[in-house]
């Protein structure tokens, strides 16, 4: 009885690799609870979700693609590829950081509200993001902004002293480049 | 084969469709169309439990000591979130299981009904899936697909949810033969470049093993059979987690016993040693790995398994084997002939020497008493007496649970029912029955504990209502045990809550609920009263009082690994209350 130094039943915590990002899509039938079970997964086990997005994209199949950024030791990542595989309703995981040669994109509503100056200095930055503005008062912009989630960041912060208001992001939705299916 | 009928006589249809005989399960306001239609069939029958837990732990025995899916019937709101922990259990354990809850009607869905649960979201993440069904068009296929889905792959429980106003509904029923899942279809036979590799591995070993578990016992009893010929084939050595137990036998020379926490010295010296371990159908288990940096830090590893998610989960592994077991091991096998393998005699002579080292330790040895009941000695006596019988063990979960590990042995597969993963105290009645329902001509014994034993106490009367002669054999010692050699170990003595105050009267509580009443405190008189215990043809409550202080050892304490056990005689020496008349070495 001198070996009890700990006191947990469990195990210690191993020492972690270091964690990367990678964008998953995955492709499941369009029933109720799908989405449910997939951040269920998520919260259950302790993974992170860093964005989510998800839509029908075959409506005569009842086919859902969700895209999924999230951080993790390469293990955790595996191990997460493998329990969305699982779920009984998904058709199949791609992990797109992995194939490589993915397309990111997020579009995101930003509302900025100012005068005179400020105005003119919005304006100026969104012609130069190549932001639309899609919605305009004397005292107010909305611009639509597409592109790769730092760009959107970046935006965002320079919109910050000029008067942001309101910011609406999708979150992430990746495909991959060239002729290949996922 | 297409008929009209409603949604509770296609429940029925299909369940006998799947070949169900029997359902445990207990009604209520919402499944009364499903128990109508019961009471007018004579295909399906039912086996009223007194709460719903003991329902699905009885179809896990039930399922566990069959190979066939369990199925249960429940009512929604309590009926269904009383059913969790039995769901939980079988998720844990990959038990199949068909479990049917009643909802509210759909209009009041949502509504904070009377009985309402939102059950699929409860048993989401304690099922391997659950439906919930809103079109009586989906019913026939959905219950069919819960079967397929339970049963195949790594299986598990399924729960289907059914509204009271789908069980009324009139539809077309539609048989399992025309029913095709289109996303799960999982992989049975493995990538055969993979099975290549891990021979390879094998073939090259100078200190391998064996580490099997349940994952062979869900396989089939064709895997166990498949198993002692590979092992045979190779010579290799054997230990096998709580779960797998008898997919291979006990009686075996080439068997080194349980592995793990408590597992046998030379079982956790060997895997602690090996240089090619053979995971097959195991899933690396804290209670097996122990302190996971420290765990087998020479060898290397195959792991065979069906689910893809168990391979590098917890371990990494340098063979990732995805596939049924029984099919793995026949590939292995017939490659091992084919390639006509030689492996390095002279090495595993020197592997097997150790390990008749590590045996000679005995850790399963402890100081018997001629005074009092020694909990091990008391399952060693039951086991001698049951040994050429026909007979399944379940259990409860603590110190009784893992002396039944350690000194039954066990010869064949489907024999030995246990809640390995979740730990729930008040399995082993409830399974007991179940066993009992499927084999009415065995010896269905649940070795027990008195704290865990309360837990599912009310099954009892199950168990005489239907005349199932399962034998409750307690080791009584008036604490919860495993609750107390922890505090013992890590909380310094402090009995925090884990001493059994104002027990029952077994006896008479037995006499009270029908069943008979057997009560015994001298090892003298032991081998007595377990053979009245199973001459008695009706449920027996048998009280075996036993010493009160004894631990469960060989341990492996928390946080390390498996070559720093705690041997049950290195641990007694500490204890200066065991007299030495008393040390009778068995």
């Amino acid at each position: 009885m001198n070996t009890t130094a700990t006191t947990t039943h469990y195990p210690a915590a191993t020492t972690h690799e270091r964690a990367e990002s990678h964008t998953l899509t995955v492709l499941v039938d369009n029933e109720p609870g799908v989405l449910a079970r997939v951040i269920g997964l998520f919260s259950g086990r302790g993974y992170n979700i860093d964005s989510l997005t998800v839509s029908e994209t075959e409506h005569q199949k009842h086919l859902s693609l969700i895209t999924i950024v999230t951080t993790g030791t390469p293990m955790v990542i595996e191990q997460i590829k493998h329990q969305l595989e699982r779920l009984v309703p998904v058709h199949r995981v791609v992990d797109l950081t992995v194939t490589g040669k993915a397309i990111e994109r997020e579009l995101a509503l930003v509302k900025v509200r100012g005068k005179g100056e400020h105005r003119v200095e919005a304006l100026r930055l969104a012609d130069a993001f190549r932001a639309r503005v899609i919605d305009a008062t004397t005292e107010s912009f909305v611009f639509e902004i597409t592109g790769k989630s730092d760009k959107i960041d970046q935006f965002v912060e320079l919109m910050l002293p000029i008067g942001l208001v309101d910011v609406s992001r999708t979150g992430v939705v990746a495909i991959g480049r060239g002729a290949e299916a996922m | 084969m297409t008929r009209e009928m409603t949604g509770a006589e296609m429940v029925i249809e299909a369940l006998a469709d799947q070949g169900v005989q029997h359902i445990f399960g207990y009604p209520g306001g919402a499944v009364l169309p499903i128990y109508d239609a019961l009471f007018q069939q004579e295909k399906v029958r039912h086996i009223l439990v007194r709460h719903e837990q003991g329902a699905v732990h009885a179809a896990e025995g039930y399922a566990r000591s069959t190979g066939k899916v369990g199925a249960v019937l429940v009512t929604s709101g309590p009926g269904a979130t009383n059913a969790v922990t039995g769901l939980t259990d079988a998720l844990m354990d990959s038990i199949p299981l068909v479990c049917i809850t009643g909802q509210v009607p759909t209009h009041l869905i949502g509504n904070d009904a009377f009985q309402e649960c939102d059950t699929v979201g409860i048993t989401r993440p304690c099922t391997k899936h659950n439906y919930l069904v809103k079109r009586i068009e989906d019913l026939p296929r959905v219950l069919h697909e819960a079967f397929f889905v339970a049963a195949n792959g790594r299986p598990g429980p399924v729960v289907v949810d059914i509204p009271k106003d789908i069980q009324f509904a009139k539809g077309t029923y539609v048989g399992p033969q025309n029913i095709k899942h289109k996303t799960y279809t999982p992989r049975l036979k493995a990538d055969i470049e993979k099975v290549k590799a891990a021979l390879e591995l094998m073939s090259r070993a100078k200190r391998p093993i064996f580490y099997t578990g349940g994952g062979v016992i869900n396989s089939g009893t064709e895997a166990s059979h498949l198993l002692r010929e590979l092992v045979k084939l190779t010579g290799f050595p054997i230990t096998s987690t709580l779960m797998g137990l008898g997919a291979f036998p006990a009686a075996n020379p080439q068997w080194l016993g349980m592995l793990g926490m408590h597992g046998t010295y030379e079982a956790n010296m060997a895997m602690h040693d090996c240089d090619v371990m053979i995971c097959i159908g195991a899933r690396f288990d804290d209670r097996i790995t122990g302190r996971l940096d420290a765990f087998s830090p020479g060898s290397r590893k195959i792991h065979i398994d069906i689910d893809p998610s168990s391979i590098n989960k917890n371990v990494k592994v340098d063979v990732g084997i995805v596939g049924d077991c029984g099919h793995v091991i026949e590939d292995l096998t017939r490659l091992w002939r084919a390639a006509g393998v030689k492996t390095d005699q002279k090495a595993l002579k020197d592997w097997w020497a150790q390990i008749d080292k590590w045996r000679a330790r005995k850790s399963l040895n402890y100081r018997n008493s001629s005074e009092i009941i020694k909990p091990q000695y008391a399952i060693q006596r039951l086991y001698e007496a049951t040994r050429d019988k026909d007979v399944y063990i379940t259990t409860e979960v603590g110190q009784h649970q893992m002396w039944a590990a350690q000194f039954f042995h066990f010869q064949e597969p489907n024999r030995w029912m246990t809640s390995g993963g979740l730990g729930t105290m008040g399995y082993g009645l409830p399974a007991a029955v179940g066993v009992q329902m499927a084999h009415p001509k065995s010896l269905v014994i649940d070795i027990a504990g008195e704290a865990s034993v309360q837990m599912t106490m009310q099954e009892l009367s199950t168990a005489v209502q239907y005349r199932l002669p399962i034998k409750i054999f307690i080791l009584n010692n008036q604490y919860m045990g495993m609750v107390r050699q922890w505090q013992e170990l890590l909380h310094g003595n402090r009995y925090s809550e884990s001493y059994s105050e104002a027990l029952p009267d077994f006896v008479k509580l037995a006499d009270a609920m029908h069943a008979h009443g057997i009560r015994c405190r001298k090892p003298g008189d032991l081998d007595e009263a377990i053979k009245e215990m199973i001459s008695i043809d009706k449920p027996v409550l048998f009280d075996c009082v036993v010493d009160q202080k004894e631990n469960c050892f060989p341990m492996i304490p928390s946080g390390r690994a498996h070559n720093e056990m705690i041997l049950g005689d290195a641990a007694e020496n500490l204890d200066e209350a065991i007299t030495e008349e008393g040390k009778m070495m068995v």
